[in-house]
């Protein structure tokens, strides 16, 4: 294989890196994590001329080589690590034309470190518009360094720049400003300890501590061990030294750039005017997480009872064209409905990062941030947590993925954690049932029912308890994390469509390969559990009931028999064990086995208990007739009564109880620690509540 | 008492003077915060907080309490 040229792309948040990246690979690209963190790491192939093959790795947005949060470390420590594999034969810094100055800062720094470097002047196209006129060459010159003037909108200039990064050798190595002069006796000395290293690179290296937190210095090809300054000290050089990059930069841009004011139009001030506005930025809003809302719980249902329904028809077909025996019965009853159990989640997972994907192209993410900050920000989450907590009331596993867009580790995790908090569409099928049981049928006014109120109070409840767990991990957990609030507030744009699809693409696939293995492999542990019995009762069940039950029908046997096999399968002996422990909360040990099948996903609770009354149908009438009469064999009374009811449904609001929920979280954390921590504290409180409950409603 | 970009009311200007606090992040100097510069609010959300503002040229939004260390004088 020839060898590949190594690129990084570099570039302050918003310049259109990504955009740069997708024309630059195509669909040729991967993402995955950095190993042991959660920050995205996406590298793709980029085919060059003569067969020449380019690896391009974008590295998250940064707006300066001090880096202040996780994402920025990764950019820093990979560029002081010459040994690391991904170190780039090139840097290519990607800037927005808009914003040339501030974006310069980071390549000065860039060139500092003696990595050859290929400027990107990006958004070409909005050049006219704005009144902006460059002088390439003189920048070239002053700058020390080649310019693509692109535009990733109307594909131009990507052609250049390949040409660029292919004949990366004849680029220049030195840096365009010696911005250490302001500590002329100190940088001496530090040279003359370490007369091979880049000057710039050690007082990196020197002044990470400071920073986002203290880089791992064994990874790195050098040590300076050199007496360090006290950090104010320190702290007000970086302060210096950034005061002259400007200088040096604006000087720079006396000579390249004109911008002609009279000539710029903009309809970012008038947008802004309302979509920041304190009344009308926040209706716009809440409507716009409305259609969301309503996009994933409504829209997707159509797509959804389609999935549903094929991979029912998917199992019936298999079966029928195979002969029957246990291993058939895996496939048709095990792994068809346990893949299915993944695909069902992909019209939600599609619509939401459609969504999310438009509104952060568009730039309005920004405003979003502005306007929920103060609220949020009192329980630990950050403004852009709105649209993961709303989208979790249909479905957490998306809305866990949608934390992807909170840069602070902190307050992601939090968001993560309490996100499944939210009522979930899954919980409304049980929710329904037992508030259909329980609650009286009357109306209180004229207006609303019991019933409807009873659903209310449980939305909220779910809610409240999100943000109430949010407020104390907040409290509990010691994340350092130096976040000050300041975010940059880009303009708008009309969303490159080509981006948003790539997204929505990425984000499933993230999905379907990072939770589908999880969410497969516990589907068919709780299908064995439930098809296969410790003793003879099971495997002679057939017999059993055909003989006690000779005078029913067909179908009823039918019943009979499914309802006495998942008795004595290992689910329905579990379900029996555990009885003494969920006796305290109200139930029996068939509730007990709904509980266990159930932590699959909440809403096999229903279809369970419609097995094991033997009543065949999903049909909720059915069900809850059955249900009704049901006799508690301790207390004589009707085992649904008001406290066990309300019990099982303060059960179902805190339990986990969602396998894919676990699985997407271990995949989002890249780690076990925070899924279990999550099923600990989720179930000890479900069942701490229930307890109470049942215990002074009884 | 110091004026600072706290006291700016919408679509007022000021420039900012010396930077001699060491608490202000480093990140907001990165984007453009520096002495000398002009800077103007464009919105704040309720309660004053945060605050949206352009600093030489760039679009930005802080917190009151980070606002309330940066000396202006308003032009
Ligand atoms: N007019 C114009 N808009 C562009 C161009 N390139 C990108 N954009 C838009 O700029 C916005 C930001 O682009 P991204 O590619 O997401 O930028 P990024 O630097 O990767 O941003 P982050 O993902 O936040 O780091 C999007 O709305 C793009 O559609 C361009 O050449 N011209």
């Amino acid at each position: 294989m020839a060898k590949q040229i190594k690129v990084s792309l570099i570039g302050n948040p918003n310049t259109g890196k990504t955009s740069v990246f997708n024309l630059l690979t195509g669909l040729n690209q991967q993402v995955g994590n950095y190993p042991g963190i959660t920050v995205e790491k996406k590298e793709g192939i980029c085919k060059l001329s003569r067969g020449v093959k380019a690896h391009i790795l974008d590295l998250p947005g940064t707006y300066s080589l001090n880096a202040s949060s996780l994402d920025e470390n990764v950019v820093i420590e990979l560029l002081l690590n010459k040994k690391d594999k991904d170190f780039p034969d090139v840097a290519v810094v990607v800037s927005d034309v808009e914003n040339l100055k501030r974006n310069l800062l980071l390549f000065t720094q860039i060139k500092d470190l003696e990595i050859p470097t290929i400027l990107v002047i990006n958004m070409a196209d909005r050049m006219n518009r704005k009144g902006i006129t460059l002088n390439i060459e003189v920048l070239e010159k002053e700058l020390n360094t080649k310019i693509a003037l692109v535009s990733a909108r109307k594909k131009e200039g990507i052609d250049e720049l390949k040409k660029l990064i292919e004949s990366y050798a004849l680029l220049p190595k030195t840096p365009c400003v010696n911005a250490l002069t302001f500590a002329p006796d100190y940088f001496e000395s530090l040279q003359k300890t370490f007369p091979n290293e880049s000057l710039y690179k050690l007082w990196l290296v020197i002044t990470q501590d400071v920073n986002f937190r203290k880089i791992d210095k064994q990874n790195l090809d050098i040590t300076p061990d050199f007496k360090i300054k006290s950090e104010n000290e320190l702290k007000r050089l970086q302060q210096k030294e950034t005061i002259k990059r400007y200088q040096f930069i604006n000087n720079v841009l006396k000579q390249g750039l004109v911008v002609d004011e009279k000539a710029a139009t903009g309809t970012r001030a008038k947008l802004d005017r309302v979509l920041t506005h304190k009344f009308w930025g926040y209706f716009i809003f809440f409507g716009i997480l409305l259609l969301i809302f309503q996009a994933i719980y409504d829209w997707s249902s159509y797509p959804m009872d389609m999935i549903d329904e094929g991979f029912a028809w998917l199992s019936e077909v298999t079966k029928s064209m195979l002969p029957a025996g246990p291993f058939v019965d895996l496939i048709t009853e095990g792994i068809i409905p346990g893949l299915g159990g993944i695909v069902i989640f992909i019209p939600q997972i599609a619509f939401l990062f459609l969504f999310i994907s438009i509104l952060e192209e568009s730039g309005y993410m920004s405003r979003v941030v502005f306007l929920m900050d103060r609220v949020m920000r009192r329980f630990g989450l950050s403004g852009k947590s709105v649209v993961p907590l709303v989208s979790g009331t249909a479905c957490a596993i998306p809305a866990v993925m949608a934390t992807r867009n909170i840069e602070n580790w902190k307050e992601r995790l939090i968001t993560i954690l309490v996100v499944p908090f939210t009522t979930c569409a899954a919980r409304l099928p049980v929710y329904l049932i037992i508030i259909t049981l329980v609650i009286p049928d009357e109306k209180v006014g004229w207006v609303f029912s019991y019933q409807s109120l009873t659903l209310m109070f449980l939305y909220f409840l779910g809610f409240g308890t999100a943000v109430g767990s949010a407020w104390m991990l907040n409290k509990i957990l010691k994340i350092k994390n130096k976040s000050y609030f300041v975010i940059e507030m880009p303009g708008y744009k009309v969303p490159l469509f080509k981006n948003v699809a790539i997204n929505v693409v990425e984000k499933t696939k993230a999905f379907i390969f990072g939770a589908g293995k999880i969410i497969l492999a516990i589907s068919i542990i709780l299908w064995v559990l439930a098809s296969f019995g410790p003793n003879d009762k099971f495997n002679n069940a057939e017999e059993n009931i055909t003989q006690e039950y000779a005078d029913l029908s067909q179908e009823e046997q039918d019943h009979k028999l499914a309802s006495y096999k998942l008795e004595h399968s290992f689910i329905g002996y579990a379900g029996k064990a555990i009885e003494p422990i969920v006796a305290p909360l109200g139930y029996d040990w068939k509730i007990g086995i709904g509980i266990i099948s159930s932590f699959a996903a909440r809403e096999v609770f229903v279809g369970t208990l419609a097995t094991i009354y033997s009543v065949g149908s999903d049909e909720e009438e059915t069900i809850k007739n059955r249900m009704a009469a049901e006799i508690n064999p301790k207390t004589g009374g009707p085992l649904f009564n008001f406290a066990s009811g309300i019990s099982l449904l303060l059960f179902y609001a805190f339990a986990m109880q969602c396998m894919s929920t676990l699985a997407i979280v271990k995949r989002e954390t890249n780690s076990w620690k925070w899924p279990m921590a999550q099923l600990v504290f989720m179930s000890v409180l479900a069942y701490t509540i229930a307890l109470i409950a049942y215990q002074v409603l009884k | 008492m110091k004026t600072t970009i706290a006291h700016l009311k919408r679509g007022q200007r000021a420039l900012i003077k010396e930077i001699t606090s060491d608490s202000i992040p480093l990140k907001l100097l990165e984007m453009g915060c520096l002495p000398g510069n002009e800077v103007e609010l464009l919105q704040t959300a309720p309660f004053k907080c945060p605050m949206y503002l352009t600093i030489n040229g760039s679009h930005l939004a802080i917190r009151k309490e980070i606002a309330a260390q940066i000396e202006v004088q308003i032009i």
